[in-house]
């Protein structure tokens, strides 16, 4: 047995490593969807700009040679599909959770369409910034080799946390969202305000998408993506609309969703589909367990068509 | 409903014989498409994208090369799941397009959904991929092929045995079916028949196709000091650029998947489905009657190994290919007795060999002992 093998302590190491790699797009995916949210929209949409931004990265990156345009590009997608979602959206009795869920489908559609001839090449990966360098273990090493948009994730929670509490625009947002009356009373037009905060919601979800084909697993198939945009719908009331709440929701459902293999990498064999689960069943608990009849969904914004 | 599909059999039946072309343009009203000159038409269905570097992508260079023969049209499915969704696929590949046999590749298509359409389409045949079919169960209009591809894996094995440094290799497996514990175990004892002391890790991810936790499974995989990876997933693109990305030598399954890691494939065990298929399509048009039971390994040519990497040595290189030229004259066994299960049973007396051909592999059960997982 060589150096390299550390037996169990390969589990809250993979668990670190896991949540550091699986968690990126749920960070970037429940941002977007938590401003949009707090503009007092909900854009179930999500999940197919997700798939439309990998496709776009994948193939953009693949054209162009260059992983960062692949990011912009599926920036521009992203935002073109939250203008689509709030322009319908802006017009009156349209329910925002049936437009989402018809763009959902419209974005993983046209993604297969136009992703058909990228599921072969190979397009040049984003880089890592390798933080475990100092360690002689090859698993630190690569559990810290960290990418640099589950940074700028980090960075942008605790920006959007920040802009929500004390900056101007931050406040227009939440004004929209509680109150679309007091808004306009303020002289302020919340279609334009819902319109912004989509689109810039979209586009988040498109770097979700990006990091899911440039970065890890790093390539572009039509199963790449399993849910993990609705997942990250679910993760913003899970973490109350607070942009730090849904970045340690991700973290934890990423770390969570590496305990499977992990487990099985360490040698227990038993049920691997129940701690496959695990990150679901966590959910389920934390939701329950801070439920009560008696502040139910605590910081809903008040124009959510769910809260209406 | 029932009269529908009754012209629909009758119209089948109609276009198999010679005459049928002549008939169906005047004696059926009903339909609607007009009816073809008596070309034969075969369905593939495939249940991921065909270029997939994968399954699908060997079952549809498989088809590519029946497109060739004259006088039959192919037509295929590609991304259907393992739901009703594959009956309905086959029911229009049938009734709107007059396919007369249809290949369903994906294991989960077998049962109910083939089964199902076998029975309301009995003039049809139905060949499905793996090896579920049963004589004594099905109908006759149903049957099944597949390939030794584990033998396969076994000199995927031999590689890897040569190439791992810390004796311990891995494997990311989907789902604990035969075909997989039996890759899973030709792997191991390939890797054994270089050094006796190797172990194999398997990961279970669950599902055929996930990209994201095969990604992290081929990572726990090589966190845990496994050193070379191979895989039983419909698309092990993923397999082999995470572990080439982590530094580890790959053994490739289903396609050739060397571009993606020129360095660090060993190599891999493909299919060549073309050999079966064409063999089915030439005997549909002649006319004669299929086989229900179709198998083949490396001696039939249904499968084929990947050329060696830049990484294997002299000594492997020599091992392998004396074991190829073992298997090319067929029967070969990689199960041999005395063999126990992981769990410590007696799985194969002492003395004991199952070629290749044996059929009681094709419901094996077990993992060998070494296997860890």
């Amino acid at each position: 047995m060589t150096m390299s093998d550390i037996g169990l302590w390969s589990v809250p190491l993979a668990m670190l490593g896991g949540a550091i790699r699986v968690s990126t797009p749920f960070i970037f995916v429940s941002l977007g969807e938590a401003i949009t949210e707090r503009s007092g929209r909900i854009n179930l949409g999500l999940e197919g700009t997700l798939v439309f931004g990998a496709m776009a990265a994948y193939a953009v990156a693949v054209e162009t040679g260059s992983a960062w345009t692949g990011v912009v590009a599926a920036m521009l997608a992203g935002a073109g599909f939250g203008l689509l979602h709030a322009w319908i959206c802006s017009f009156p009795k349209v329910n925002d959770i049936a437009v989402g869920i018809a763009l959902m489908l419209f974005g993983i559609g046209l993604a297969f369409f136009f992703g058909k001839p990228y599921i072969q090449p190979a397009a040049p990966r984003l880089p890592a910034i390798p933080f475990g360098a100092w360690s002689d273990l090859p698993q630190i090493q690569a559990a810290l080799s960290i990418n640099v948009l589950f940074l700028a994730g980090i960075a942008l929670a605790v920006a959007l946390w920040w802009c929500f509490k004390n900056t101007r625009a931050g406040l227009i947002v939440r004004v929209v969202g509680d109150s679309a009356e007091a808004a306009r009373a303020m002289g302020l037009n919340p279609t334009t305000v819902r319109l912004i905060a989509t689109a810039v919601g979209g586009a988040f979800a498109a770097v979700g998408g990006a990091y899911l084909s440039l970065y890890y697993p790093g390539s572009w198939n039509e199963r790449l993506s399993s849910g993990q945009g609705l997942m990250a719908v679910a993760l913003v009331i899970f973490a109350r609309w607070n942009p730090l709440g849904c970045l340690a929701a991700a973290l934890l459902f990423g770390a969570a969703g590496a305990l499977g293999p992990a487990l099985q990498s360490a040698g227990v064999t038993q049920g691997y589909y129940l701690f496959y689960a695990a990150p679901y069943v966590l959910t389920l608990a934390i939701m329950i367990a801070t439920s009560s009849p008696g502040r139910a969904l605590a910081g809903a914004p008040g124009e959510l068509s769910i809260t209406r | 409903m029932i009269k529908a599909s009754h012209t629909i059999t009758r119209r089948s039946l109609l276009k198999t014989s010679a005459a049928g072309a002549a008939f169906g343009a005047v004696g059926l009203p009903l339909t609607y498409r007009p009816a073809r000159a008596a070309a034969t038409t075969v369905g593939f269905i495939y249940v991921g994208p065909k270029d997939d570097y994968g399954y699908n992508q060997a079952h549809a260079e498989g088809a590519a090369a029946v497109k060739g023969l004259s006088g039959l049209t192919v037509v295929e499915e590609e991304n259907v799941p393992e739901t009703v969704d594959v009956q309905k696929t086959m029911e229009s590949m049938i009734n709107l397009d007059g396919a007369s046999l249809v290949f369903p590749t994906s294991f989960g298509y077998f049962d109910p959904h083939m089964l199902a359409m076998a029975k309301k389409f009995p003039n049809v045949q139905f060949r499905h991929c793996g090896g579920l079919w049963d004589k004594s169960k099905h109908p006759a209009n149903t049957g099944s092929y597949f390939g030794y591809i584990g033998m396969g894996q076994y000199l995927n094995g031999i590689v890897a045995g040569h190439a791992s440094k810390s004796k311990k290799i891995g494997f990311v497996a989907a789902k604990p079916i035969p075909q997989v514990l039996m890759n899973i175990n030709s792997f191991l004892l390939g890797a054994r028949a270089v050094d006796p002391t190797i172990v194999c890790q398997v990961i279970f991810t669950g599902e055929w196709s996930l990209a994201v936790k095969e990604a992290e499974a081929t990572n726990a995989l090589v966190d845990g000091g496994v050193d070379v990876v191979t895989c039983h997933v419909d698309g092990p693109k993923v397999v082999v650029q995470t572990a080439a990305g982590r530094g580890a030598y790959v053994c490739g399954y289903h396609a050739n998947q060397s571009p993606l890691a020129p360095d660090k494939y060993l190599t891999g065990a493909e299919w060549n489905w073309a050999t079966v298929y064409t063999g089915f399509a030439k005997k549909m048009l002649a006319g004669e009657p299929l086989d229900n039971f179709v198998r083949g390994g490396i001696a039939e040519g249904f499968v084929k190994m990947s050329p060696l990497g830049p990484a294997v040595g002299e000594a492997a290189r020599k091992q392998f290919d004396a074991a190829l030229a073992e298997m090319k004259t067929g029967g070969f066994a990689a199960i041999k007795g005395p063999l126990k299960s992981n769990k410590g049973d007696q799985v194969v007396a002492a003395g004991q060999a199952l070629p290749e051909t044996a059929i009681e592999l094709e419901s094996m059960n077990y993992l060998v002992e070494g296997v860890q997982g």
